[in-house]
């Protein structure tokens, strides 16, 4: 059962020193890419007859309590029509700024699993269209909770954080378009869409 | 039809004095008769926002009935509510909306924080989590349980009819809306670091780690 999926070859043979190690875990065939050629990996494995991985399930990221370690960044990805899973770790060096290169041009689905990671970890993903807060509000100051070095309680007091919670404002951080009324902004009273246009605020001016 | 009243057999003389026992009007205190309506005919708006939720509908639906208590008229809208039901954790993304439905809400309101996660964090000792809404907004009633069942919710319910019955209209003190000031919280900071206090399993667990 342990034998790795043979994507794992193809892409040796393919990308030669850039694929890293591999195994397998519960079935699962796991291998690591080079951060630089990582997109070029994916698009080939999306793409390459014979691969075809077309799904991409999940991307996430896991950090580990060991400083020295790299922090790792998932794509679980899925084909279709062969019902073939692959995972493909890419290491980041947590010493340097935690950047890769944005997969949304290759599955519009990694938009908002991007974000997600960024949101939790703080990776960078370069070439994202929209690289936003998603779980978090975006003026959230404490950093990325996911990551093993952020306290459980958060960085700041309790009463800092409702303050700061209590003077976030939700409807400044959505677009017209997300709220899905940009075609009737036009018939909106002027009231409105003043207050559309600006966010509106609560007792905190 | 062979029956007589004995209260007015005898009172055939009686014209000039108003009886005492006519069923048209009563007399009472302006608070009783005011506090009686309001606990009576309490608007709540639920603000579920998680398994307390479940429970909360339980509570509305035909099996517990709220209707009992006057209750069944849900508002949605906070504008025609009296008293908001939290029902479930609050996380600080949604601190800023419950917030401004409480404000939205008119004099007299209430609230009752229903669950352990929305009186005090509950098991959600962490950095996404208020400790409690009652350092977002006044509560009245906090309903424990995880999460309460729907006798836990009405004995709430009936303990907040019980403050509502001992309030006087003459005490404007209990109608001040406590607003958001310009420190960004409407209690004092150092209130909300003791509200927010770890206890139970949580006092093992260091800020650091």
């Amino acid at each position: 059962m342990s034998t790795p999926s043979p994507a794992v070859a193809a892409l040796r043979s393919e990308f030669g020193s850039a694929i890293g190690r591999h195994f397998v875990s519960s079935d699962q065939t796991v291998v690591f890419v080079d951060r630089d050629r990582s997109h070029d990996a994916l698009a080939w494995l999306k793409d390459a007859p014979g691969q075809e991985f077309n799904y991409l399930t999940d991307v996430t990221a896991v950090d580990y309590r060991d400083p020295e370690r790299s922090l790792e960044v998932v794509y679980q990805l899925r084909s279709l029509h062969r019902k073939a899973d692959l995972r493909v770790k890419v290491g980041l060096d947590k010493r340097e700024p935690l950047e890769v290169r944005s997969v949304v041009d290759l599955w519009r689905g990694a938009d908002w699993l991007e974000r997600e990671v960024y949101d939790m970890f703080g990776v960078t993903f370069v070439g994202h269209p929209d690289l936003r807060r998603i779980l978090m509000w975006e003026t959230y100051a404490e950093g990325y909770p996911l990551r093993k070095d952020f306290p459980l309680r958060g960085h700041f007091s309790r009463a800092e954080q409702t303050r700061q919670a209590l003077a976030a404002n939700p409807e400044a951080h959505y677009s017209l378009e997300e709220l899905s009324i940009a075609d009737a902004y036009g018939e909106l009273p002027k009231d409105m869409q003043e207050r559309l246009s600006r966010g509106e605020r609560g007792f905190l001016k | 039809m062979g029956l007589s009243n004995p209260a007015t057999e005898n009172r055939a003389d009686e014209t000039t004095t108003v009886s005492t026992m006519s069923p048209n009007w009563v007399t009472s205190r302006l608070d009783f008769l005011t506090n009686w309506a309001r606990a009576n005919s309490l608007w709540p708006m639920p603000f579920g926002t998680a398994c307390c939720a479940i429970e909360y509908m339980a509570t509305a639906a035909s099996r517990f009935d709220i209707a009992r208590f006057g209750m069944e008229r849900q508002s949605f809208s906070p504008r025609q509510a009296d008293v908001l039901i939290c029902a479930g954790r609050l996380p600080f993304k949604l601190a800023p909306v419950i917030r401004r439905i409480w404000d939205q809400m008119p004099q007299p309101k209430w609230s009752i924080s229903m669950g352990a996660c929305a009186s005090t964090g509950g098991i959600f000792d962490n950095y996404s989590m208020v400790q409690g809404i009652d350092t977002i907004i006044p509560v009245d009633v906090y309903v424990p349980g995880c999460p309460p069942r729907p006798e836990g919710l009405m004995y709430g319910i009936l303990l907040l009819h019980k403050k509502i019955k001992g309030e006087t209209i003459a005490d404007e003190g209990l109608r001040v809306e406590k607003l958001v000031g310009p420190s960004g919280l409407y209690l004092p900071p150092e209130r909300v670091d003791e509200l927010s206090e770890p206890f139970g399993n949580s006092v093992q667990q260091t800020r650091s780690s």
